[in-house]
């Protein structure tokens, strides 16, 4: 089975964030307040966002998400092994940026080999090796986003790891 | 564990960054960067008004946009003594890539040398010299003299074979005019050094002897011409690997069909169709998967030869196109020879007759029937090759078919005869010239060569690298070369060069403390008993560089201003926008200031008459190289306030006229039917009358039968050349930390391997290791391993078998493969999936 719904939309659709207006309006909610005349931090300061719970995920089914906002699309999977970065029970949950690095085209994931896959450019990124660029143009490996479950099986994304497409920070 | 860099912002370039013309340095592409620079204190905003950009930077940027950049293009660097914020990222008005980076090029910026971030602090800072058992550094008055010293005492006037030179003549990163003037300028005129060699072969020739002897350069079309094309006909070339953004920006649009419109303004009375390719390769690569993926599996065509038989198929394909008449036959008889034949003997200088075309008819004439059988093809696909490439359009118009070719046939069997036979195809069915045509190398580095003349060097020329191995030379002059990586037979090469050269280092180790006068002697005694004195100019401790006496520190492109052609001869100037390491210093400076002791030196001597011919160096800078040698002998009209007006875009050569404030170029070579490059006065092309005659190289036959593995070898995309920067580039050295080696899984499962694992790979000529990467889609013993790489050297398995102008026939060594050890820790966690895009 291949997953190919992100492909189909229209990439500016996609930018726009149309496909994730909901996921993005619960990270608009969830973003702490900064107080005015603040000093400028150190590291930008990432939303904690809720965006499944691990009754939702089925094996190596992605999910749609979003983050840190509405406009940096996303997917949780569930590999069923252990990967790199990945948590949960079996330390198998991990999340992705799938807008490529490269040059921003939306990546399809194909079930069968666990790659992320651009329709841009055709590079392709290991879903259970971190996101490393198994063959590509693009001069980073894949964003991926640092999860974290709660006592309840909430699953909640709290950092990039990379630079994400398209912005000059990770938090707009 | 993948890498990432754990960046979540970049400083946002300000309105008033200075802007300048980068030309990428790695490969022969070229696509145009610019490159931004701005004070450590200051910095651009999100606002519109406030970023380089003009737009609102705090919204998230659309697919392709030019308002972003990644963290590789990224640096602090020094310009003028300070440190500045750096960006290089793709220009978007570059009619090459169109704003498209390669996983090459978009690294640049992180490829600088930074005292800050501290990358790439592997770079040569100051010269050094072999003293007290180690390396020191020196000054570079205190190192040229001792270079200039010992070289002075193995030379002299008319005697310069003692001095052997190794000497890079590529365009792009640290080569370019500028450079390769400086060199052979020193090395060529004011010596005539015979035993010489290029950066990556072992001797002082051309790639392509034979297209040229034919009349025609091998890079005589343009980049638009895959996007007004019928078909392309690629032999021995992964272009999506290797000259990715040309594949890209180029064939993808011609394949697709997106440059239809393009193809009916530009050659209105004519049918036209997407293109078709045919890829003749041995191996399946990605560029094939691509294609099949935008042109759709019908109008891909892999011709998956037996390796090696390029010549029979390309003398197939020639026989059956001519059999049909499908020729341009008013251009073979204006613009090629017509006898009497032959126009050009076979000899050892030749290794094929050159002729008119029906004696070349005659010479390669070969059927269908026996074409099949040696290439392991079947007929209907060589018969559906030569339609694609050669069949008229309906209505009758020649097709159009470009012929690009590259290392597959140029470090492949019998080079001479096969890209012969190639040019023969390209020439019957007039395609060079035309729109949509050409007969062109790919390439590999960018070209910048400008040097006096060559012919002293001899043809055959020497065999360089076996001279040495067989006790010649006393004195080695390296320019950016890396033998220990690159070579062929490199096993025998590295023993008897570390072993020479320790002769020499014991020497000068003997008489620590002693006066200038007893190292010299001491030298010379070792040299004169067989050691080797070895001179390393480069821009990093290379792995030659470890034999080296005296290391010579060499800047590269944008840290000198730096002039090169790409594939379609487009000239730039990569502009100067950062200081380069240490007293590090341009090639042509080096070779300048060398030259200048050189004189001092012979006069002290008593040799006036020899030194006086090292004079003509008093170069300020980079720039007065370039008009002594490129500007004095292309017509004086190029100049470097020229070229920069020009851009990323700048002119492609030859340069003929500056009008209304623009230099003026030529879009494609021979667009008159004249040929000239073989220097003929009649100006009529040849055609190569070249049989097929098998293996041509000594050895290869033999090695065949005996091992049971081929292992080609070649790049890929992440990969630049030896890996001399990359080698310290973390995204790269943690995709690959060993050299891959592309097996199928029951040639692993036969040797015992999983992925991952180390294997050694070892035959007659030597050994080298490399990391096993399960490929299914390669054939069953066929391998192919990454080439030139500082942790697995491909070259040590390869034999010293040359052509007869001694082109090595890289590509061909066969070797048994055993399981050396367990995948290494640096192994564990990287991706073995399959490298061929999935929708």
């Amino acid at each position: 089975m291949k997953c190919n719904q992100l492909v189909e939309v229209g990439r500016r659709q996609f930018l726009r964030g149309g496909l994730v207006a909901t996921a993005g309006a619960a990270a608009a909610t969830m973003m702490p307040g900064r107080a005015k005349a603040a000093p400028p931090m150190a590291l930008v300061e990432y939303p904690s966002n809720r965006l499944a719970n691990l009754s939702d995920l089925k094996l190596n089914e992605p999910m749609d998400i979003a983050y840190p906002d509405g406009d940096s699309p996303g997917v949780l999977l569930k590999l069923g092994k252990a990967v790199e970065g990945g948590v949960g029970p079996q330390m198998d949950i991990v999340a992705f940026s799938v807008t490529c690095p490269h040059k921003g085209f939306p990546l399809s994931y194909n079930t069968d080999d666990r790659t992320f896959n651009c329709p841009g450019h055709y590079s392709r990124f290991d879903a259970e090796a971190g996101g490393q660029e198994v063959w590509g143009h693009a001069t980073q490996n894949l964003p991926q986003f640092t999860l974290r479950i709660d006592a309840k099986g909430d699953i909640y994304a709290e950092g990039v790891d990379e630079l994400l497409y398209g912005r000059l920070s990770n938090v707009l | 564990m993948a890498y990432k860099r754990q960046i979540d912002r970049l400083p946002i370039i300000p309105k008033d960054a200075k802007e300048f013309n980068v030309t990428c340095h790695y490969c022969i592409v070229g696509c145009g960067y610019k490159a931004y620079t701005w004070p450590m204190n200051k910095q651009g905003g999100t606002a519109p008004g406030a970023n380089k950009f003009g737009v609102d930077l705090g919204q998230q940027q659309d697919a392709q946009t030019p308002n972003w950049y990644a963290p590789s293009m990224y640096n602090v660097v020094k310009q003028g003594g300070q440190d500045v914020h750096l960006v290089i990222k793709p220009d978007d008005n570059c009619v090459v890539n169109s704003g498209l980076g390669s996983v090459r090029g978009a690294r640049m910026a992180e490829n600088r040398r930074s005292d800050v971030t501290g990358t790439q602090q592997q770079r040569l800072t100051e010269p050094m010299v072999w003293r007290y058992g180690t390396w020191q550094p020196t000054t570079w008055d205190d190192a040229l003299d001792l270079v200039a010293q010992v070289t002075a005492r193995v030379v002299d006037k008319g005697k310069e074979d003692d001095l052997f030179v190794s000497m890079f003549d590529h365009g792009g990163s640290a080569g370019g005019y500028e450079n390769t003037w400086g060199t052979g300028k020193l090395y060529f005129g004011s010596m005539k050094v015979k035993n010489c060699r290029i950066h990556n072969r072992p001797a002082y020739n051309s790639e392509v002897h034979s297209t040229r002897d034919m009349g025609i350069g091998e890079l005589n079309n343009c980049y638009e011409d895959y996007e007004l094309t019928d078909a392309i006909f690629l032999v021995g070339g992964n272009a999506m690997e290797t000259q990715s953004n040309l594949f890209l920006n180029h064939w993808v649009p011609g394949l697709r069909g997106d440059s239809m419109d393009k193809k009916k303004a530009q050659l209105p009375n004519e049918p036209h169709a997407p293109a078709k390719i045919v890829i003749v390769d041995p191996r399946r690569t990605v560029t094939i998967n691509t294609c099949e993926v935008v042109a759709g599996k019908d109008n891909v065509l892999h011709l998956q030869i037996e390796s090696g038989t390029d010549l029979a198929l390309f003398n197939t394909l020639f026989t059956y196109i001519v059999d049909k008449g499908w020729l341009d036959n008013d251009f073979i008889a204006a613009s090629t020879f017509q006898g009497p034949d032959p126009a050009q003997a076979e000899n050892k200088a030749y290794p094929a007759a050159l002729t008119s075309f029906k004696a070349a008819v005659a010479a390669c004439k070969m059927s269908l029937d026996d074409g099949a059988k040696i290439c392991g093809l079947s007929k209907d696909d060589i018969v559906k090759a030569a339609e694609w490439i050669a069949k008229p359009k309906d209505g009758g118009a020649r097709k159009r078919t470009v012929f690009p070719y590259e290392k597959g046939i140029i470090w492949g069997n019998d080079n001479y005869r096969t890209i012969g036979a190639l040019v023969n195809i390209a020439l019957a069915t007039g395609n060079i010239g035309r729109p949509g045509g050409g007969v062109v190398r790919l390439g590999g580095h960018q070209e910048g060569y400008m040097r006096p003349d060559e012919s002293h060097v001899g043809r055959p020329a020497a065999y360089v690298d076996d001279l040495i191995i067989k006790g010649q030379g006393k004195v080695h002059h390296i320019w950016a070369n890396d033998h220990y990586k690159t070579t062929l037979n490199a096993t025998e090469f590295k023993r008897i060069y570390n072993k020479r050269t320790n002769m020499v280092k014991e020497a000068m180790d003997a008489v620590a403390g002693g006066t200038r006068a007893e190292l010299i002697d001491a030298i010379v005694k070792a040299v004169d008993a067989g050691g080797l004195f070895s001179v390393n100019v480069d821009i990093i401790h290379s792995q030659i560089g470890q034999a080296a006496h005296v290391i010579l520190p060499a800047v590269e492109s944008g840290e000198m201003n730096l002039t090169s052609m790409n594939g379609e001869r487009r000239l730039r100037l990569t502009e100067r926008y950062m200081d380069g390491p240490g007293s590090a210093k341009p090639d042509c400076m080096i070779a300048a200031a060398l030259a200048q002791n050189m004189e001092r030196v012979l006069r002290a001597m008593g040799k006036a008459d020899y030194a006086d011919q090292f004079k003509g160096y008093d170069w300020k800078s980079e720039e007065d190289a370039f008009m002594d040698g490129y500007y004095a002998h292309t017509g004086k009209i190029v100049t470097y306030d020229r070229l920069r007006a020009m851009g990323t875009n700048g002119v492609q050569e030859p340069v003929v006229d500056y009008k209304d404030d623009k230099l003026v170029g030529t879009q494609r070579l021979y667009t008159d039917g004249k040929f000239d490059r073989h220097g003929r006065p009649d100006k009529k092309a040849l055609f190569c009358a070249g049989a097929w005659r098998g293996w041509q190289a000594p050895g290869k036959a033999d090695e065949k039968v005996k091992y049971a593995f081929l292992i080609n070898n070649g790049r890929s995309n992440i990969n630049w050349q030896n890996h001399f920067l990359d080698q310290e580039n973390d995204f790269v050295s943690d995709r690959y930390p060993f050299p891959f080696i592309e097996m199928h899984p029951d040639d692993m499962a036969k040797v015992g391997v999983k992925a991952g694992d180390l294997v050694e790979v070892y035959n007659d000529a030597g050994a080298t290791q490399a990391m096993a990467y399960p490929t299914p889609t390669a054939r069953p013993g066929e391998t192919f391993m990454l080439f030139g790489t500082p942790t697995g050297q491909q070259g040590n398995v390869v034999n010293p078998g040359v052509n007869e102008l001694v082109l090595p026939d890289y590509k061909h060594a066969w070797a048994n493969i055993r399981k050396l050890a367990d995948a290494p820790e640096a192994v564990r966690g990287i991706s073995f999936k399959s490298k061929e895009y999935t929708a």
